[in-house]
């Protein structure tokens, strides 16, 4: 029987860590299905032997290792579909992010497999794995079972816990790869560009986060007004940041930061699942928004249902007489 | 040159979406509307052809689903589309997907589009993906999530956010892009559009006239059988204060604060 297969994203000389996340996941479940977990790698010169060896420790027995283009999905499923096709792995698995949904679909097309996306739970079931994905706004969990020869599970960011296993290191294999001519229809101008300045949010123990509720750009200074009393600092969401209304670097989310905050305020932000999953780990979640339906209140511990532009200069008057008296 | 902008019909945001429990899949009746996200891609394609970079000859709006589809291709022609094509079929209920993004390729492959737009997500199916399917299929190249699109070199020059920042990625034609909400505001349609919608070419086609494997689409035909669905881990409902007295919801806040330390 064939076994997993775990794409593992790198940049720069460092492998991604929910690529990680999903190797560490992907080695757990051959264990219990009695298959071997191996890793596949597609990049330039930085992966080096010793750097992909090191996979071995979290439970990886061989890496597949295919020179190509970096930080675009195409040529990764061509890479894929002649692993598989050479090695007859049954499953793949993503550890998120917009590189593992568009590799991960791609390559659903490509072998005719079934694929599920946003998966925070795989369990073993009667020889198989099963995926597990939360679906309307995470009210339900719905169950995938595959059908035929080929499983492609994608993975929610940071539903993967890295664990290091201490086996010996990974056998790397090279692989050569014909790619699609429309793999090479694709390159890559710019990649990992840092918009804005650069902040520092990932050491802060108080979040005051804003979304596209505060308006506009200057509606930040609201944000930037209470963080200064309550000793934090800001952060935000991708809608905003697109909008280029806060740097890059303060997003959370999916594609953002991940953090866990003793409290994170947010302001304005509706609570997508993109935005959650970098910050639900926060010990206290307070969510001021207009709107009762507001997702954002489905996970916080305090909501406040109001216009924030009446409640944040208040309420940053209210903490500065409190610190003072 | 010819742009194509899959749509689809989703539950209006107002409604609960659920999964109807008798047949395991999600619950479609009541209000209706384009999927939000779609409008985008529209107002992508309107402003390639008026852009005049690229000579674009015709928009035309594709969807896949039930009778009732329609609606969204009428809003999608008010929105600027020249005409639409409705692939509608019993056999393609149920369809996961890869089984989607597979049924929309064929009905595109008819077309020959030199640009597949779309949106980044569907309200209802979230999978993110469908371009990269149709994109697979088509044997073209696609990006997803894109918040800005230039005509450069003939091609088109994509940007947007992945995993370690904004990516530039140039691509050539054909090509499926799937585009973000940030990428631009999608104007309203004129009640001259709305009143012409219905008067534009609609073709209406089955999964055989479109070309399509039976076999490999609807619940059937789907590698993924979804189902026993069940609830995630209830959580302890948090505290909600309506603001009504802004200076009561205050104190309110300072004191739920305080009593946890954080201030
Ligand atoms: C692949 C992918 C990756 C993504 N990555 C990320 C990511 O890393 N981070 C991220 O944040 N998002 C990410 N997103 C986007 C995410 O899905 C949401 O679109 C985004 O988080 C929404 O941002 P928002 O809450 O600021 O805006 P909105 O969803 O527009 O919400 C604004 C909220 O403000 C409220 N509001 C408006 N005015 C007021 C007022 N006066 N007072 C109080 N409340 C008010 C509204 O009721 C609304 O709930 C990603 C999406 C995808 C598909
Ligand atoms: N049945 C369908 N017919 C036409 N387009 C669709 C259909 N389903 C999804 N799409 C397109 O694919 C995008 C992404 O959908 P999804 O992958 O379901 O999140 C949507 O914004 C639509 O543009």
């Amino acid at each position: 029987m064939g076994g997993i297969l775990v794409y593992v994203l790198h940049y720069e000389g460092a492998l991604n860590k929910n690529s990680l996340g999903a190797v560490s996941e992907g080695a757990k479940l051959a264990g219990e299905l009695g298959v071997d977990c191996d890793a596949v790698v597609v990049g330039g010169g930085d992966l080096t032997n010793e750097l992909l060896g090191t996979l071995g420790s979290y439970g990886a027995k061989k890496v597949y290792r295919a020179e190509g283009a970096e930080g675009l999905a195409q040529p990764v499923i061509d890479v894929i579909d002649k692993v598989i096709a050479d090695n007859g792995h049954n499953y793949v698995i993503f550890g998120g992010g917009l590189l593992g949904f568009e590799i991960g679909a791609g390559l659903a097309a490509r072998r005719n497999a079934g694929v599920t996306m946003e998966v925070t739970n795989v369990v073993v079931e009667g020889g198989k794995l099963i995926a597990e994905r939360p679906i309307l706004g995470d009210s339900q969990i719905s169950r995938s079972h595959y059908k035929g020869d080929l499983g492609i599970i994608i993975g929610r960011i940071n539903a993967f816990e890295v664990k290091e296993t201490g086996g010996g290191a990974a056998e790397v294999v090279d692989v050569q790869v014909d790619y699609s001519p429309w793999s090479n229809q694709a390159t890559m101008v710019q990649r990992g560009e840092q918009r804005g300045a650069d902040v520092n949010i990932e050491d802060a123990d108080v979040l005051v986060a804003g979304g596209r509720g505060l308006g506009k750009a200057e509606g930040f200074q609201l944000c930037e007004d209470l963080a200064g009393v309550l000793g934090g600092a800001v952060a935000a969401t991708r809608a905003v940041v697109d909008a280029g209304w806060y740097p890059y670097a303060a997003q959370i989310g999916q594609t953002g930061k991940s953090v866990a905050p003793k409290l994170y305020l947010a302001a304005g932000i509706s609570g997508a699942i993109q935005h959650k999953v970098g910050m639900q780990a926060s010990e206290h979640i307070v969510a001021i928004n207009k709107d009762a339906n507001a997702p954002i209140f489905e996970f916080s511990d305090l909501g406040i249902v109001g216009d924030l532009n009446k409640i944040l200069p208040k309420l940053t008057e209210a903490v500065k007489a409190k610190k003072g008296g | 040159m010819k742009i194509c902008v899959l749509v689809k019909e989703v539950p209006d945001a107002a409604v609960e979406k659920r999964i109807d429990p008798s047949t395991g899949r999600m619950d479609r009746s009541g209000e209706k509307n384009l999927n939000p996200y779609d409008t985008h891609a529209i107002e992508a394609a309107m402003q390639l052809k008026e852009g005049g970079a690229l000579q674009v000859d015709e928009i035309v709006a594709v969807t896949m689903g039930p009778e009732s589809a329609v609606r969204a291709l009428h809003k999608a022609v008010s929105l600027g589309a020249d005409r639409s094509i409705h692939l509608t079929d019993a056999a393609l209920a149920g369809s996961d997907v890869a089984a989607t993004g597979y049924a929309l390729a064929k009905a595109l492959e008819k077309e020959q589009p030199d640009v597949v737009l779309l949106g980044q997500q569907s309200d209802d199916g979230e999978c993110y993906t469908i371009g990269a399917v149709v994109a697979e299929h088509l044997k073209a190249p696609s990006l997803t999530q894109v918040i800005k699109l230039d005509v450069v070199d003939g091609g088109l020059r994509c940007e947007r956010q992945a995993e370690y920042g904004y990516d530039t990625v140039q691509v050539s034609l054909p090509a499926v892009i799937s585009v973000g909400d940030a990428i631009n505001e999608p104007r309203y349609p004129s009640l001259k559009a709305i009143m012409g919608a219905k008067k534009k070419p609609l073709e209406t086609a089955s999964a055989a006239d479109a070309g399509i494997d039976a076999s490999l689409v609807g619940g059937d035909g789907s590698r993924v059988q979804c189902g026993e669905f069940k609830a995630p881990p209830a959580k302890a409902a948090g505290t909600i204060i309506e603001d009504e007295d802004t200076d009561a919801t205050v104190e309110q806040i300072v004191a739920w604060l305080d009593e946890r330390k954080l201030i």
